[in-house]
């Protein structure tokens, strides 16, 4: 990507935002990841179509990334099987017993200025910080 | 517009912005949650404007009373700081620190075709069906 990276950051975080900002508009929802695509694992009856046309979505945003510009997506993580096993173990159980991630959380509910998005995303700011820490400086590189 | 064609756009505007970002990357991500390392802010930039674009745009959109295509707003009402959302927040942070992968980047690098992520997303979809399990068997305090 030829734009600098502080540019494209803030740029990438406004269509983020305005994305977010449609769904409100239109369908009134929160644009949460974690709830959306976990409304899939247990279905409800007549509330199916829309959730699986976000993942769709998402899946063909990704398909114009590949195409437009290579190198977006990553070819494999740095961690070892059992650890990314264990990492996905622990994202899905936490965001649907949480009640989000960091888009229902982080974008939607700190823009609610809802203050259990601020506690939820205050808390696993700071466990992703702690374990990144303890990954690369206590236990020295990757898991 | 159907909510189906919404929901589409909307995750597709979604992947786009996470891409621009460069949030795809799960090594930008571990870069930014890395304090004592080479520290990266750019996540701080992709969430601020993310963030204050919604901040200043949603009391826009919710004084107009409903939604375009449905009859009311589906808004979270509680307000209350209770043991499953901090717990669910500690769960998630510690998952999203040894990988660099949330569930949006995770199901938008499905595209780049990578084991990795396809392993990383089975486990992430068991560990929701764990979550719908656990909450059969002890449902929320009412």
């Amino acid at each position: 990507m030829s734009l600098s990276p502080t540019f494209s950051a803030v740029l990438g975080g406004l269509l983020i935002g305005a994305a977010a900002v449609f769904m409100l508009a239109t369908s009134g929802r929160i644009a949460g990841i974690s709830g959306i695509v976990g409304g899939l694992v247990a279905p409800r009856r007549d509330d199916l179509d829309w959730r699986v046309t976000f993942f769709a979505g998402l899946l063909a945003g990704g398909l114009v990334l590949r195409v437009l510009s290579p190198g977006t997506l990553p070819e494999g993580l740095s961690a070892s099987t059992p650890v990314v096993l264990a990492a996905g173990l622990l994202v899905g159980f936490g965001t649907r017993l949480g009640n989000g991630c960091t888009s229902g959380h982080g974008v939607c509910g700190l823009g609610r200025r809802s203050r259990r998005s601020l506690a939820a995303t205050l808390v696993f700011m700071l466990t992703a910080f702690a374990t990144v820490f303890v990954v690369r400086h206590l236990l020295g590189g990757a898991p | 517009m159907s909510h189906a064609r919404v929901a589409f756009v909307t995750g597709l505007v979604f992947a786009l912005g996470l891409g621009l970002a460069g949030m795809t990357d799960p090594a930008n991500v571990l870069a930014f949650l890395d304090l004592a390392g080479a520290w990266d802010p750019r996540l701080m930039l992709v969430l601020g404007a993310a963030t204050g674009l919604y901040l200043l745009a949603a009391p826009l959109v919710l004084r107009r009373g409903r939604p375009l295509l449905a009859a009311r707003f589906a808004l979270p009402t509680r307000r209350d700081l209770d043991a499953r959302l901090l717990a669910g927040a500690a769960i998630f942070g510690v998952g999203w620190g040894l990988v660099g992968l949330c569930p949006g980047p995770a199901l938008v690098d499905l595209a780049g075709g990578a084991p990795d992520i396809f392993l990383f997303v089975a486990a992430m979809f068991a560990g929701m069906h764990l979550f719908t399990r656990f909450d059969r068997r002890f449902p929320p305090a009412p």
